[in-house]
């Protein structure tokens, strides 16, 4: 196992991608901290993994934005395991609109949890890694932070901001023995693509070479991958799990 | 809390964040050119002082503390009040 009794804070763990990482790190031996806004859906997912595969979880409801609620999680973390392995940035939500029709409100919203989201979480967590001279930070980017998106002016915005908050991050830890890498998905199948229209979907999937969507799964592997001994000379990079989308 | 009291403590976190031996922190000791701590040692050095003695220090009041005695004598003023 590749992660045994390390522990795990995961935002945005009660499904989707999160979830599936959260499952891929509890089958490698991880216990857990499942972050989410929803909390009953992260108290379900908390206790199936636990079940699941013997691990120890806990669930709490924190909005990543919010400092306060965020300093209260990790204190509740670090008081039920007594130490903090990894950090996971994935929460993150869309809110798409054309720029000329994008409201302010949808443009802080989005760069408030996307980006803030990250600093809020890393700042908290980052301190207690440096101390305990060990740590591994993954943010979930995306593929249209490289390369941009009609119609997500807020998102990529703050997809790009992910990848360049991971680099500067990386380079002031490193020296504490702290990674920090970010995982770039392309086009995957969960709730937040489940909303897009089926011309649209036939749209992206055009530009993705492998011809298929991408599934949790494929997000978590590369998660695993950073998130242990495997990587251990890889730090402030941006992994592609993207089909081919974008080769660079 | 006397100075003599404070010193003890502020050794003890400078030795935990530092590495350094206890002979080595002395009242006089530059905190970067003596004892070698870079900027981010620095401000978890700062940190953990503000957590030990239940204080605020300011990024202005952080930079004036350039040795072990002016961050003692910082703190005896500001925590004895
Ligand atoms: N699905 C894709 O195609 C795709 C592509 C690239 C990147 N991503 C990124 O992957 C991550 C996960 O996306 P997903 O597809 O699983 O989405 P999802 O909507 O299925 O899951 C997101 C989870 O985050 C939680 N969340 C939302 N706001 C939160 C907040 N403020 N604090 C805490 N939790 C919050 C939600 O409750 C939900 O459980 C996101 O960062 C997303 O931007 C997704």
């Amino acid at each position: 196992m590749l992660l045994k009794d390390e522990v795990a804070i995961i935002t945005g763990a009660a499904r989707g991608i999160g979830r599936s990482i959260a499952e891929k790190f509890a089958s490698q031996g991880a216990n857990l901290a499942i972050i989410d806004v929803n909390l009953e859906a992260a108290e379900q997912t908390a206790g199936e993994l636990a079940r699941q595969y013997g691990v120890k979880t806990m669930a709490a409801r924190t909005d990543v934005s919010n400092a306060e609620d965020v300093d209260a999680m990790v204190k509740k973390v670090l008081d039920t395991f007594g130490r903090i392995d990894i950090l996971v940035n994935n929460a993150g939500v869309t809110r798409d609109n054309l720029m000329l029709r994008m409201k302010d409100e949808e443009w802080d919203l989005v760069i408030n949890i996307n980006l803030k989201g990250v600093f809020v979480c890393t700042r908290s967590v980052v301190r207690h890694m440096a101390k305990a001279r060990k740590g591994n930070i993954i943010n979930i980017a995306s593929v249209v932070g490289q390369m941009g998106n009609a119609g997500q002016a807020n998102y990529t915005a703050s997809k790009g901001g992910v990848i360049a908050l991971t680099k500067t991050t990386a380079r002031e830890f490193a020296g504490r023995n702290v990674r920090v890498n970010a995982v770039a998905p392309g086009f995957i199948n969960t709730a937040m693509t489940e909303v897009l229209s089926e011309q649209v979907k036939t749209e992206m999937l055009r530009q993705v070479p492998l011809d298929r969507m991408g599934e949790p799964e494929d997000i978590a592997n590369g998660c695993l991958f950073l998130a242990s001994g495997m990587s251990a000379y890889i730090t402030g990079h941006v992994l592609a799990i993207n089909g081919g989308m974008l080769m660079q | 809390m006397s100075e003599a009291e404070v010193f003890e403590k502020v050794k003890e976190i400078i030795i935990d964040h530092l590495g350094v031996d206890e002979a080595d922190v002395k009242m006089e000791a530059s905190l970067v050119d003596d004892l070698k701590a870079d900027s981010l040692d620095t401000v978890e050095m700062i940190m953990s002082l503000e957590e030990e003695f239940q204080i605020d220090i300011e990024d202005s009041e952080a930079e004036s503390l350039k040795t072990v005695g002016d961050a003692v004598r910082f703190i005896a003023e500001r925590s004895g009040k």
